[in-house]
């Protein structure tokens, strides 16, 4: 490992605020695999069309459980369409610049979010 | 707070002793050690006499000791050397899927350049099939090259049965030993070596040294060019101090010292394995004094490691997350691990230094650790 991750995302990945699950949410997304190394689970609960909470639970590196719990401070509170603005490069910039094999990693993140919200779509349209 | 450095297969401390036996060689004893004139004699002395002290080691004779600038250049003098040599006489090497880069890469730019190499398998406990390597002998092969001890699992493989049957079809052995040198014993006529690799700093000695045995009789290409230095096989003024302190590593390196190593490593595995979701990589038997190599599922390695160095503790992963391909570890894809298990591969390596006390601190801090990161993985 010839790089140094910033500090601001080894206090994501110390001390991550929004690890966990969320009983009944209204989204799940999942992405990743496990022969690839990184697995994302997104947890979402939304009111009004806002994210009221979002939690993540992920197995990989540093880059990886940073980005998703930046990724669930930066979404939470925000409309549905606020929050499918948030990008890869924000993510990378407010971690502080990620290496590139690592880059991948805030794109699985703004994925999951991606594909919780679809799951959050598509469960609020069948209502 | 607490430092514990487990991370001995990288690098490791350079004694006391050996800093004070070098000392004097960036200072008062700096001559030459090519020159005729008593600074040039004194230098001289000092490099001869630890050549003879890294030559017994091996049961070898001085001469065959060329001094190096570490394992990697070793390898590459080994490797190269011969290849380039007896290219007239055959284009064909055998080495194995779990080498070092540094056999690995030089092999590969051989290919390139149109020479033939056969990779042999690594059974699942981290052993190269000796069978495969009987039958990939043939008329063209030129070398094998077959590492001592493995650095990432560990394992030891029986140099003297390939040194047998490399001698029976009439093959030069080359061995990478830069784990192995000090820790286990290694006696070049017995194993019939042509060519051994070794490094100083493994060993508690100096970065930036280290030594090639070449059987007497057996011509090598030279790879750097210059002086006549290293008996006209590796230009270059010598690394004296360098020299002088890979030698008194050598000599520091005790019986004891590695039955100690043995002892900790044991009791490591042991508690190690208790945890839930573990094992070990390698054979138990045949097993560096100094390694353990544990997958832990449901973690990522690079995490472990990150969140050890923040409770002051050094190791090291195996998987290669850094690749941009993602792609594990090859000498755990060598030995058939899951790549999903290989990502959770951690490599801890003891040294002399090391004491019980780091062991259960390190234990103590992973059961913490890995919980933790479990508790924010999905199931």
């Amino acid at each position: 490992m010839s790089f140094k991750y910033s500090d601001k995302l080894m206090r994501h990945f110390h001390n991550p605020k929004n690890a966990g699950k969320i009983d009944n949410a209204d989204g799940i997304g999942i992405v990743g695999n496990r022969s690839c190394g990184d697995v994302m689970h997104l947890y979402i609960t939304v009111k009004n069309n806002i994210i009221v909470d979002i939690k993540f639970k992920t197995l990989g590196c540093a880059a990886a459980i940073s980005a998703s719990d930046l990724l669930c401070e930066l979404a939470k509170g925000k409309t549905i369409d606020k929050a499918m603005k948030i990008t890869k490069q924000d993510l990378v910039e407010l971690l502080g610049g990620l290496p590139a094999p690592k880059l991948h990693c805030s794109l699985l993140a703004i994925d999951a979010l991606h594909k919780a919200i679809e799951d959050y779509t598509i469960k609020n349209q069948l209502k | 707070m607490k430092k514990v450095y487990l991370d001995n297969a990288a690098t490791t401390k350079m004694a006391d002793e050996v800093v004070k036996a070098m000392n004097p060689y960036f200072s008062d004893k700096f001559g030459n050690a090519s020159c005729l004139h008593s600074f040039g004699q004194e230098a001289r002395d000092a490099v001869e006499n630890a050549r003879k002290i890294i030559a017994d080691k091996i049961n070898a004779e001085p001469e065959e000791i060329i001094f190096t600038s570490g394992g990697s250049e070793s390898n590459n003098l080994a490797i190269k050397g011969i290849a380039y040599e007896l290219k007239g006489r055959g284009n064909h090497i055998i080495t194995s899927k779990f080498e070092h880069p540094a056999v690995l890469n030089v092999s590969k730019e051989l290919e390139k350049q149109g020479f033939k190499i056969s990779y042999l398998n690594v059974s699942r406990d981290g052993f190269i099939d000796l069978e495969q390597l009987k039958q990939s002998i043939t008329k063209q092969t030129i070398l094998v090259s077959l590492m001592h001890a493995n650095n990432e699992i560990g394992t030891v493989q029986d140099i003297e049965k390939i040194g047998r049957i490399c001698k029976e079809q009439n093959v030069l052995f080359h061995t990478d030993a830069v784990q192995s040198f000090a820790k286990v014993g290694i006696d070049v006529k017995k194993a019939n070596l042509s060519l051994a690799s070794f490094s100083a700093h493994k060993l508690h000695g100096p970065k930036g040294i280290g030594a090639l045995y070449v059987k007497k009789g057996i011509t090598i290409k030279k790879q750097i060019h210059g002086g006549s230095q290293e008996f006209n096989q590796r230009a270059g003024t010598e690394n004296v101090s360098g020299i002088v302190g890979f030698a008194k590593a050598v000599e520091l390196m005790k019986e004891k010292d590695i039955e100690k190593m043995n002892t900790l490593r044991d009791y490591f595995i042991e508690e190690l394995l208790k945890f839930d979701g573990t094992s070990l990589n390698g054979s138990k038997e045949n097993r560096l004094c100094n390694n353990i190599s544990v997958s832990f599922k449901n973690v990522e390695g690079e995490s472990v490691l990150l969140a050890l160095d923040d409770k002051g503790i050094a190791v090291s992963t195996s998987s290669a997350c850094t690749s941009a391909k993602l792609e594990p570890s090859h000498v755990l894809k060598a030995i058939g691990l899951k790549p999903e298990d290989s990502h959770g591969t951690i490599r801890f390596t003891l040294s002399k230094y090391t004491s019980k006390d780091d062991v259960d601190y390190t234990l103590n801090s992973l059961k913490y650790v890995i919980k933790k990161l479990r508790g924010i993985s999905p199931e």
